[in-house]
């Protein structure tokens, strides 16, 4: 344990104030403990980071659309300043989203960044957890985080629906109307379930007053929470890294949570939060006074659920309307197949596959480094065929814009589509699984080969060769002696050197890149007694291959 | 000609009794059949001339313009224009051609506006859709098209006045009601089955949409003066162009179309523009 050493005396009045905070709360230990975790620096292992951040602002924006929003479904005649809906009747959820959103200084501005940061969000997630899956890091010890993750996604998903239905639209009632008959249709409980969802027939006066509980304060505070856990797992387990000099499954290679980590985390939120600022005020998002309000009898054209739940609408647009007719008057709609059923399994699996992928590889050790999606051909090949299989039902979501912005019949969107779910999974697990294998063996030869100069020399015999540079020392035939070891290895001459640290500077050098080399040569020396037994990859600056920036890695103490 | 023959023939005939020959009494035989022939015929023309004369007195103005030719020039100018581009599908007679066109008789001066103001017709080719194009005609030859339409059996007539004379709101929600269902919340059109499509109102003007109501072109039902009265369709008109000129309050409009372009725009810019940015970050630090 890393017990702080006294220092002496604090001189200054921080120091002394500190000191007195820290005799009475004793929070010097854990504080430098964490201060000090060390993070690795790979560019991808900030997307998670993203999600985070946009659900901040999510918080912080929605909290102020509450103090104008009023989820009531009472009917009340518009008053507002929109011209078109005047007099129009409407509940007052509606009402009070076009108050915020004409009447209220800033809150357009708020609405808007609220909702891009809500697709941001999902959007994040998503590619966050591809990032898990095809890099491995949710194999053993991180299985319960992968679990928490496809959680956390599905809970998100729940927020976007209830925050989508929320103003009471004709765009969103007419999603809740969807939802109404997905409920429905589930057999047995269906009609319970609705009933107990809506307290009653369809719409009923209580959907929109349980959405918005259900969307400011359960749904938030169970993400709240289990990010909370999530990250508490992450700096109990470590983060993973990517193979390099110096990494192990034993270190951690990277930079310091303060001050490297936490400059670059605040950097990325500052980001985050001018991007969503800039969405919300440049891009118009939900215009709900174009939709009108809600009205079961009104339906328009075009009528999408937002990017997340498109590959449900695009499911169901596929599925043949087949309902199963039981004995006894009893019907399963044919849309409970392709809802409940289609995303139940399709959630079902994606939390059950670190747990699938173990029983079927029977690899039960513990990983921290991940592996290079080219080096586990079948996982990069599975999650490119589940892609295929979710993009065909997500752009089929949208097949009748598609339809009609490039003038292709409706019909045979749905049949390429129909038809591209069954064929073209398999044919892009085909061409990924060739891809890796190719990507794979490229590597092998550069590293027995070396790398491809570009230079052609002319033997005295007249045969042209191309001289190829060795990456490290060559046997008696000329062939490398480097093994893979999970890292990059450079394909070019000016991505030689490339494992050394990134040559300080943000918009231009400022220091000499000899010097950079020297320093580094230096602390290799160093490094060499403590990873002597390691084998040793390679790196490129791009992939964050710094293998001596952050100090020492450190065998993992806490 | 078969006049003066006859006085010629009884003449002769008249001339023939005196002599009282047989072969001249076979002859007088013949002659009177050949009268009573030439007497049925003028009676049968006589009968004919009348009934022309009795129905041009009793039938409507316009027929009776039609059947003594006193076309006016527009709808002669109408006419020349229909013979040059639309009587291969419509036919001679505007009643249409199987598997071309369908028969004009009735579509009224309405439908003739919309199609040929759009620019839908003359069709470019039979497809499921007849999409919007520059005009082949010009207005005032548009208007000898509905003339000549409009003198050939009738139909729907253009309106006249303010055509967004009506109630903003009530209009809109006759629009929710009525189109939205195929020309989205907006009037930015969506697909239809096998091809077809309602179109967008982006460019369409007041009387188009108005004459579209009245006439029902292609796979959009007539809206005629009994489901939604004059003013409705006023009112309809308003919000339609109201919508279209509004600015978009939250900024770049994205095509108005909601969803799925908002997420093109999350995914291509959002995350496009993150992915840059975590890249760069993880490239400098």
């Amino acid at each position: 344990m890393a017990t702080a050493v006294a220092p002496g005396q604090p001189a200054t009045k921080i120091g002394k104030a500190a000191t007195e905070i820290d005799e009475r709360l004793i929070v010097a230990g854990p504080l430098r403990r964490t201060l000090n975790k060390v993070f690795p620096d790979h560019w991808s292992f900030l997307l998670g980071e993203i999600a985070l951040y946009s659900f901040v602002i999510l918080l912080l924006s929605g909290t102020y659309l509450t103090f104008f929003f009023d989820a009531s479904m009472a009917e009340v005649p518009y008053q507002g300043s929109y011209a078109p809906l005047r007099g129009v009747e409407m509940s007052q959820a509606y009402e009070s989203t076009l108050a915020l959103s004409f009447d209220v200084r800033g809150g357009l501005f708020i609405r808007q960044i609220h909702h891009w940061a809500a697709l941001l969000f999902v959007a994040s997630i998503v590619v966050h957890l591809l990032r898990i899956f095809f890099t491995g890091a949710f194999r053993k010890p991180r299985e319960t985080n992968w679990g928490i993750g496809v959680v956390l996604l599905v809970l998100a998903l729940l927020m976007g629906v209830t925050g989508y239905s929320m103003p009471d639209d004709l765009l969103s009632g007419t999603g809740l109307r969807i939802i109404s008959a997905i409920l429905l249709s589930i057999p047995v409980i269906g009609t319970w379930a609705h009933w107990a969802v809506f307290d009653g027939d369809y719409v009923g006066d209580a959907i929109i007053g349980r959405f918005y509980i259900v969307h400011v304060l359960i749904i938030p505070a169970i993400i709240l929470a289990l990010i909370a856990v999530h990250l508490l797992l992450l700096i109990k387990q470590k983060h993973t890294q990517f193979p390099g000099p110096g990494r192990t499954e034993h270190n951690v290679v990277g930079n310091r949570l303060f001050p490297a980590f936490a400059g670059k985390a605040t950097a990325l939120f500052f980001i985050v939060f001018g991007l969503c600022a800039a969405l919300g005020g440049l891009v118009q998002i939900n215009p709900i006074w174009l939709w009108g309000p809600y009205n079961p009898a009104q339906v328009s054209a075009g009528s999408q659920p937002d990017w997340y739940i498109g590959f449900l609408d695009g499911s169901t647009r596929l599925m043949p309307a087949w309902d199963i007719n039981l004995p006894g008057n009893y019907t399963i709609p044919a849309l409970f197949w392709p809802t409940v059923v289609v995303a139940g399994a399709m959630f079902t699996v994606l939390a059950l596959y670190p747990q699938l992928e173990r029983k079927l590889t029977g690899d039960t050790a513990s990983h921290h480094l991940l592996q290079r999606p080219r080096d586990v051909p079948v996982r990069t090949s599975v999650g490119v065929m589940a892609l295929t299989f979710y993009g065909v039902l997500w752009m089929s979501g949208g097949n009748d814009v598609i339809a009609d912005k490039f003038d292709i019949s409706l019909n045979a969107m749905t049949w390429v589509g129909r038809i591209g779910m069954v064929v073209l999974p398999p044919v892009a697990y085909m061409i990924s699984y060739r891809i890796c294998l190719g990507l794979q063996r490229h590597d092998r030869e550069v590293l027995e080969h070396g790398i491809e100069t570009g230079v052609i020399r002319r033997l005295p015999s007249g045969e042209f060769i191309e001289v190829h540079q060795p990456l490290g020392p060559v046997d008696e035939h000329g062939h490398g002696q480097l093994t893979y070891a999970g890292a990059p290895v450079p394909k070019k001459m000016n991505q030689v050197g490339g494992a050394r640290r990134a040559v300080k500077g943000f918009f231009s050098p400022i220091e000499q890149p000899s010097q950079v080399e020297l320093a580094s040569q230096q602390e290799r020396r160093g490094l060499a007694a403590a990873e002597a037994d390691e084998p040793v990859g390679s790196g490129r600056p791009s992939e964050g291959g710094r293998p001596s920036e952050g100090g020492r890695p450190q065998d993992p103490r806490d | 000609m078969p006049f003066s023959h006859s006085v010629a023939g009884l003449r002769a005939r008249l001339r023939r009794r005196a002599d009282g020959t047989p072969s001249s009494a076979a002859r007088i035989r013949r002659r009177s059949k050949q009268r009573r022939r030439l007497a049925n015929i003028a009676g049968l023309l006589a009968a004919l001339v009348l009934t022309g004369v009795g129905y041009s007195a009793l039938a409507p103005a316009n027929a009776a313009d039609d059947a003594i030719s006193t076309q006016s020039s527009a709808e002669q100018a109408g006419e020349e224009l229909y013979t040059r581009s639309c009587i291969s599908c419509h036919g001679s007679n505007l009643q249409g051609v199987s598997d071309r066109g369908p028969s004009l008789i009735g579509v009224g001066e309405a439908s003739v506006y919309f199609q040929v103001h759009t620019g839908r017709m003359p069709l470019v080719r039979q497809e499921a859709d007849a999409a919007r194009k520059p005009a082949v005609f010009d207005n005032a030859e548009i208007e000898q098209l509905m003339a000549y339409i409009q003198a050939n059996g009738g139909g729907p007539t253009l309106p006249s006045g303010d055509l967004r004379e009506g109630d903003l709101a009530e209009g809109g929600e006759l629009f929710r009601l009525n189109c939205a269902s195929c020309h989205n919340f907006v009037g930015a059109g969506g697909a239809l089955s096998s091809g077809k499509a309602a179109p967008s109102l982006g460019d369409a003007n007041d009387l188009e949409i108005y004459a579209a109501m009245l006439s029902g072109p292609e796979n959009m039902p007539v809206f005629g003066d009994n489901q939604l009265t004059p003013e409705q369709k006023r009112s309809i008109i308003d919000y339609v162009q109201t919508l279209k000129e509004q600015a978009d309050p939250g900024g770049a409009g994205i095509g108005r179309t909601g969803p799925v372009s908002e997420g093109l725009v999350m995914w291509v810019v959002g995350i496009g523009a993150l992915l840059f940015g975590i890249f760069w970050m993880g490239t400098k630090a």
